[in-house]
């Protein structure tokens, strides 16, 4: 299948540490990739550059065949590459229903309207409820965000990304800081994306990895060390030696 | 099978009428400006002023309450507004003063264009030193073109004519009066229909995480132009409430200290609710009018006592913190 989103010879330093060295990949719709990669392998970076909010030093971006390297952030939204972030970043005082109703509104080219209500308009409300409904976030759907238990927060996160109707979805650690017990909630959202979708998500939880990719992509220092099928990325010896490096043990990706 | 199910009533709606309480507002205001003028009918000029300083306060709450933005020279657009509604009678002869006062309106907003062009390219505490800049800079400039203005001695010859030629603006202030709280009525009620649409949602996610929102593709910058021109024209509105209310305007209708007082007013009684620009601003007006008679020596101190009383005690200010306690009271005896 054609790319929606391609990455070219992306590279990125902060001072002497070069922290994205020359990173290339492509995805086709329907790709579930996950990024993976030991602390501070450049993961968050990464998307950041693709994103468009750090500048590359060198390199190309395009998305859906246009180059978009040149196009800031808003932009890059607009054409459909979503992201989500490693810290949820939520509006406290907002409720669920605002947010993806804000979300919806923003994607429609009607956020800017001055008057009414998004809870008065039928067919905003209607792709709230069902998004909300589908996450498991409808009984909350009027609460602030301050007052919900964090897994949900995680959960609206990706309410609000899909909301946006991306074509190439960038999940970081959708599952970070989420307890263990709380984590089938989120998977069962991973599962349930658009099949169309392109996802990349970057996951520490091995577990979450196998069961979502049908691709790996391992990061380390920078550099995509590996670029395969899941079921062969414990077997590559240079993944072991990077995780070794950094881990006292290589179970994390045993 | 699926069941056809109205989707309003899967998530509810939210607890509290918005509409209701804007009927109250509006029901409050009246009572509030029916209470003056029986009250005080001697005092008629200074609870007219309280109404066109009013329109500074909640013009300043859009931009600082509910974008976050803080700012040191709000009072550019008053200012701009005033003179427009000035410059339009005592120069050009358009004594109408609905006129006048959408020439305030139109002045204000473009004001407010200018500024946030500057204003928004800066963050933080440089945004507010430009702010600064800019009051000074507007400040100087009516100054100058004192042909125009009048430049210190003021700016006079502005004759109104009757509103709608029939209620001719008296000694004793009355049609000036009703005039103000008729424009401020309508600016209250605009105002709750903007602060709760999508636009003003997507303000307070601005104030809250700028980045978070243009992760959701909106401009936080263009957002905030859009709101610095509705705020100008808000506080435009009420500095051409003043020039037709004193038939004069003065160069301090465009000064760093009517800025900063009317940031004053608006942490006094509390940012982000327009309830809390009102309460504010009227606190502090009577306050003020109220010791200075009293204690023509030290109500600057009394003023100042009374501010450091708030921000310690009170830092939601007086409406903020009144309307959280009752929330609280009604919560718990649900
Ligand atoms: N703005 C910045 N300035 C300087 N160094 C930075 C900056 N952002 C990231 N870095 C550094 O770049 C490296 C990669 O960081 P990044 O956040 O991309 O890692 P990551 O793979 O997402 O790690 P984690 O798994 O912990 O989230 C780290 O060494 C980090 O300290
Ligand atoms: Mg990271």
């Amino acid at each position: 299948m054609s790319a929606v989103f391609e990455v070219a010879n992306l590279k990125r330093s902060f001072g002497g540490l070069v922290v994205t060295n020359d990173v290339s990949l492509s995805m086709a719709p329907g790709d579930r990739i996950a990024l993976i990669g030991p602390n501070g392998a450049g993961k968050t970076t990464f998307v950041n550059l693709v994103t468009g909010n750090l500048p590359p030093s060198s390199g190309e971006v395009r998305l859906g065949g246009e180059t978009v390297t040149r196009i800031d952030a808003i932009g890059r939204v607009r054409r459909g590459l979503v992201r989500s972030f490693q810290v949820t970043r939520l509006f406290q005082d907002m409720t669920p229903a605002e947010h993806v109703g804000l979300a919806v509104l923003q994607r429609d080219g009607r956020a800017g309207r001055l008057f009414g209500s998004f809870l008065n308009m039928p067919e905003v409300m209607a792709e709230v409820s069902e998004l909300l409904e589908k996450l498991g976030l409808a009984e909350l759907a009027h609460r602030k965000v301050r007052e919900i238990a964090y897994g949900q927060q995680r959960l609206l996160e990706i309410a609000v990304a899909l909301a946006l109707k991306p074509k190439v979805l960038l999940l970081d650690e959708p599952a970070a800081g989420v307890p263990q017990s709380d984590t089938g909630r989120i998977e069962q959202a991973l599962a349930d994306l658009p099949p169309d979708l392109a996802v990349l998500m970057i996951e520490h939880d091995m577990d979450l990895v196998f069961r979502f990719a049908k691709r790996v992509i391992v990061l380390a220092a920078g550099t995509i060390i590996f670029d395969g099928l899941p079921a062969d990325v414990t077997k590559d010896a240079r993944v072991r030696e990077a995780y070794l490096g950094n881990y006292a043990n290589a179970s994390h990706v045993a | 099978m699926t069941l056809a199910v109205n989707t309003q009533t899967i998530l509810g709606r939210p607890r509290g009428g918005s509409f209701r309480r804007d009927l109250m507002g509006v029901a409050v205001i009246a009572v509030f400006a029916a209470a003056g003028y029986i009250l005080f009918p001697d005092n008629l000029a200074l609870l007219t002023r309280i109404l066109s300083v009013a329109l500074l306060v909640l013009a300043l709450d859009l931009v600082t309450g509910y974008c976050g933005v803080a700012t040191l020279g709000h009072a550019a657009f008053f200012g701009s507004g005033a003179y427009a509604a000035g410059i339009l009678s005592a120069h050009y002869g358009i004594n109408d003063p609905l006129l006048m006062t959408l020439g305030g309106i139109v002045a204000g907003a473009v004001a407010g264009l200018l500024c946030a062009v500057i204003m928004l390219r800066a963050h933080g505490l440089p945004q507010l030193v430009l702010s600064i800049a800019l009051i000074y800079l507007f400040h100087e400039l009516a100054n100058k073109a004192s042909s125009w203005t009048g430049g210190s001695d003021g700016l006079s010859g502005i004759m109104p004519d009757p509103v709608f030629g029939l209620y001719e603006f008296d000694l004793f202030g009355h049609t000036a009066y009703f005039f103000g709280v008729a424009l401020l009525l309508i600016a209250f009620v605009l105002l709750r229909l903007v602060v709760r649409s999508p636009f003003g949602m997507l303000c307070r996610g601005i104030k809250e995480d700028p980045l978070r929102i243009r992760a959701m593709g909106a401009s936080p910058n263009a957002a905030l132009a859009k709101m610095y021109v509705i705020s100008g024209a808000v506080a435009g509105t009420g500095g051409a409430l003043s020039a037709i209310s004193t038939q004069v305007v003065a160069l301090d209708a465009l000064s760093f200290t009517q800025s900063a007082e009317a940031l004053v007013m608006l942490v006094l009684g509390g940012t982000g609710s327009l309830f809390g620009a009102l309460a504010g601003t009227l606190i502090f007006m009577l306050f003020e009018d109220y010791v200075s008679a009293a204690n023509p020596f030290h109500w600057l101190t009394m003023v100042g006592a009374l501010l450091i009383a708030v921000v310690l005690f009170a830092p939601k200010g007086i409406y903020g913190t009144a309307a959280a306690y009752f929330t609280r009271r009604g919560e718990a005896n649900r």
